[in-house]
């Protein structure tokens, strides 16, 4: 009852803002297509060097104590130990719900892929992420963005990336949405069509407008329901505030925030006109000093990641099984403990790849081990997997995008790079 | 309509495109002589310093040790939970009061490009807040280490800010110690390569500035020993044995911790030096061609257009070099550029640009008793104070800044903002005046025909001329 009320209102309101065709458009589209159409995908982008060999310890790997030192996670069934997935691998004692998942078949991890960038920075790998080029700076828009390019002749797409700032995974032509919770609402209905007009010729600003407020309309029904689901604290339902007043509390110190914010994005996926593709940013992973075992810095990061994933899953309900999740991180960090308790930036790292209906269990390309001889230039772990190729073989198997598409225009120049095959049928 | 002449236009860009956005007047004062209004914000004492309840950096460490020891104590008896609230009150406040002092600096200064230019260089030499410890010196780190430096010798401000205890400690420099040092052989701690990357990548070379990873590592090992002063609690810390050098809060060099030996960089040999052998290092960086061609490009693309103009990109790198990074000269050089003054408005402006020059078309200035009013509008709007996601500063480019999520909020934003200058300000001279020969006749219209003079304002706010300089 609850829905639909907010279903009507909502498209009342974007009918008098003027962007209805969009909505029911999409919802013709979408009911002539079957399957392939209801398939949902989520890229979260882990910003920082996520320590790969914290997020999947390989705690039976003969090398990998001795390398970490006092950050090396405990065996499993110890206090503060691995969460067992097999001989080897283990995930992190925050990721409970990803551990739970993987135990249904619903998660598993590919842990030792890296972008095929090597200078060890930051800005320039998260740009090869995010491009889907071989070196950075060479594209200015996103794979995701040319993914829905290649889609979109034949069925109409919607995306949304979560956060104030656009990434540049889904930057490009094709407008996407954008969306953060919390902060300020505006009152006056007649300001949206004024600034429509006067954008019209805008090709920055109009299309962002109307996106925003087709986002906007969404949002508001998609936390109604997720405030139903989760009790506590709102998210993107800040009260008006006062002029230059400040708004909401800042949502992260709210330890019920991560999950909210999972399923707010869910409610807003679960939507008849939702984004099908979504694409998350989350910050701090850059753990150079201090950043603990079962606990510490990096601990809390992968609680955050937990707790978004959680809500994902949960929040999605039947979706779950539709959609897949890919979290991945521009570089690993090196395998040997530094001398201030962290690790430095490296290259191979562990991608997290989740979803309802997942085929198969184990990890996702080869495990090169720690020993010596096989780290890379002798400091981190060695890349058995090239990144474009598990995103392509989760754009094959998950949402059918053609190979010669994925091959040139999505990831340039990558025909050499084969698609994994197995990852999510 | 007659066609705005060349001196009114070219008086519009230097004071919302240079500077930070036209207070009433503004622009009138700057006709006569644009580029000469410009030059004479140019000054050797470097920026302006904001005012208000500001302490220096050991001051605010301080506070931040006695949090950290009230912690300690804590655990201990579990006595002092009052006093550990306070000074987490404390160090809070300090924050907002630096966030709040600084926008009130950008909205009211009367030397816009000045202010802008500095930030600017804050921005090139990030230290974030999001980082717990430093936190209460982002604020002092900038009034220390860049505004003194920002019309000087690049090499000064570099050296500056990598010598100071926010840079030490945002970027972990202050716990690296070289393996092969006394401490490096008793207790099994080591290298941290963070600063030294981050110094090659985003403050001197850039990421294509032609270094290798065997130089970040030589260069990381030549800075061991860099680090802050614990003072009297330095015997505590079981570093030395005895008490640190110096006042608590302060740079200082650990001969005990600093790799011996010769280091190799950039092709380039470096004899022990002890603390001076990272700052040779530093010196060679800052005069390295590849420094020039990474700030000019910078430069121009802040000031000009996010793909900047190759001409534009190369006179600056030239005035750079040869002028040896003089940062005065580096500024008029950019003056006198006539890229710089192309009429098209090709840059969107972050929300900081935004609010700032909001602020000061009302020819107001947010309120240092309640910090929290402007910081708030700033977290909304995706750009908290001193607090971007990482080294690299905050985005300055429209592709990341013109998110649909970011409309929708400045929207929200200008509407609220627009009920306040409604109360005193006729909306369409604030227009003129805020925009001068830049605003267009659609905007105008727009603005013009408003229900309300809050929608009014809020329309002027959103226009695409406003959102962009």
């Amino acid at each position: 009852m609850t829905s639909l009320l907010n279903r009507r209102s909502m498209l009342a309101q974007a009918a008098c803002l003027g962007v209805s065709v969009s909505f029911l458009g999409r919802a013709a589209y979408a009911a002539s297509e079957g399957d392939i159409a209801k398939r949902k995908l989520v890229i979260v982008i882990c910003r920082g060097g996520m320590d790969g060999l914290s997020v999947s310890p390989p705690v039976g790997d003969p090398d990998y104590a001795n390398l970490r030192g006092r950050i090396a996670l405990a065996p499993f069934g110890q206090p503060g130990g691995a969460l067992k997935l097999d001989d080897t691998f283990g995930l992190h004692p925050a990721l409970a719900s990803v551990h739970r998942l993987a135990l249904a078949g619903q998660a598993r991890i590919c842990p030792a892929v890296a972008t095929p960038d090597r200078a060890r920075s930051h800005f320039e790998a998260q740009d090869v992420l995010e491009s889907g080029g071989t070196v950075a700076y060479g594209a200015g828009s996103g794979w995701l963005n040319r993914t829905l390019q290649s889609l979109s002749p034949g069925r109409k797409i919607e995306a949304l990336s979560v956060g104030s700032t656009a990434p540049l995974i889904l930057r490009g032509p094709v407008q996407a949405g954008s969306w953060s919770p919390g902060g300020l609402e505006g009152r006056d209905e007649r300001l949206p069509r004024i600034l429509a007009d006067l954008y019209a010729k805008d090709s920055l600003l109009g299309p962002a407008l109307a996106s925003g407020l087709e986002t906007q309309s969404m949002a508001k029904a998609a936390s109604a329901l997720a405030q139903a689901q989760n009790s506590p604290a709102a998210i993107g339902q800040a009260p008006n505030t006062q002029a230059m007043a400040q708004p909401a509390p800042a949502p992260r110190a709210d330890p019920n925030a991560p999950r909210q914010l999972g399923t707010t994005v869910a409610k807003f996926m679960s939507e008849p006109n939702g984004p099908q593709i979504v694409a998350i940013s989350i910050d701090n992973f850059d753990t150079h000093a201090n950043q603990g075992a079962a606990q510490g810095l990096l601990a809390g990061r992968l609680t955050y990641l937990d707790g978004v994933l959680d809500g994902l899953a949960s929040g999605l309900g039947e979706d779950w099984n539709n959609t897949v999740v890919v979290a991945a991180t521009e570089f690993g960090r090196t395998a040997r403990v530094n001398g201030t308790g962290g690790t430095d930036h490296g290259t191979a790292s562990t991608a997290l790849v989740l979803g309802g209906a997942l085929k198969r269990t184990g990890i996702v390309g080869d495990w090169p081990t720690l020993q010596q001889a096989r780290l890379f230039e002798n400091r981190d772990t060695a890349p058995t997997l090239d990144m474009r190729a598990l995103f392509k073989g989760v754009l094959a198997e998950h949402l059918g995008v053609d190979r010669r598409a994925l091959d040139a225009a999505i990831f340039p120049d990558s025909a050499q790079v084969a698609a994994a095959r197995s990852v999510v049928v | 309509m007659a066609l705005p002449s060349q001196a009114e236009l070219d008086a519009a860009i230097a004071v919302t495109r240079f500077g930070l956005g036209a207070r009433p007047g503004e622009i009138e004062a700057a006709k006569a002589d644009p580029r000469g209004f410009l030059k004479a914000q140019i000054r050797p004492e470097g920026a302006d310093q904001p005012t208000g309840r500001l302490a220096s950096t050991p001051e605010n460490i301080a506070v931040f040790q006695g949090l950290r020891r009230e912690r300690q104590q804590m655990r201990a008896d579990g006595d002092a939970a009052e006093q550990l609230k306070q000074l987490q009150v404390q160090i809070r406040e300090i924050a907002l009061q630096e966030m709040a002092a600084r926008g009130r600096l950008a909205a009211a200064t009367p030397a816009g490009f000045r202010e802008r230019w500095t930030l600017f260089w804050a921005n090139h030499f990030t230290v974030s807040a999001t980082k717990g410890q430093v936190a209460p010196i982002v604020g002092s780190f900038e009034r220390e280490a860049i505004r003194p430096y920002v019309f000087g010798r690049f090499e000064d401000m570099l050296m500056a800010s990598s010598r100071h205890p926010a840079m030490l400690l945002y970027l972990d420099q202050a716990a690296s110690i070289g393996p092969n040092s006394q401490a490096g052989q008793r207790r099994k701690v080591g290298l941290n390569e963070n600063l030294a990357r981050e110094i090659m990548e985003l403050h001197t070379l850039g990421v294509d500035g032609g270094y290798s990873q065997a130089d970040v590592t030589e260069f990381a090992r030549a800075l061991t020993g860099w680090s802050v002063s614990r003072g009297r609690e330095g015997a505590a810390a079981g570093l030395a044995g005895a008490s640190d050098p110096g006042e608590t809060g302060t740079f200082m060099f650990r001969p005990f911790t600093h790799e011996p030996g010769q280091r190799r960089v950039l092709g380039k040999a470096y004899a022990e030096g002890g603390e001076g052998q990272g700052q040779a290092v530093l010196h060679d960086l800052a005069y390295h061609p590849a420094t020039a061609r990474h700030v000019a490009r910078k430069i121009a693309a802040h000031f000009v257009a996010d793909d900047p103009p190759p001409a534009l990109v190369g006179r600056l790198e030239t005035s750079f070099r040869t002028s040896g990074g003089r940062l005065d000269k580096l500024a008029e050089t950019l003056i006198d550029s006539p890229e710089a003054w192309q009429p098209q408005a090709a840059k969107f402006k972050s929300p900081y640009e935004f609010l700032v020059s909001s602020w000061r078309v009302a020819g107001a200035a947010p309120d240092l008793d309640q910090p929290q009013r402007f910081v708030g509008s700033m977290t909304a709007l995706g750009q908290r104070p001193f607090s971007p996601n990482s080294p690299k500063g905050w985005p300055d480019t429209a592709a990341e800044w013109a998110a649909p999520d970011g409309i929708i909020k400045r929207m929200a934003w200008a509407e609220q903002a627009g009920g306040v200058m409604a109360q005193t300000l006729d909306p369409g001279e604030s227009a003129r005046q805020a925009l001068g020969a830049r605003l267009s006749p659609e905007a105008a219209t727009a603005i013009a025909r408003a229900e309300t003079r809050r929608e009014a304002f809020a329309v002027l706010l959103m226009s695409p001329e406003f959102q962009r300089r």
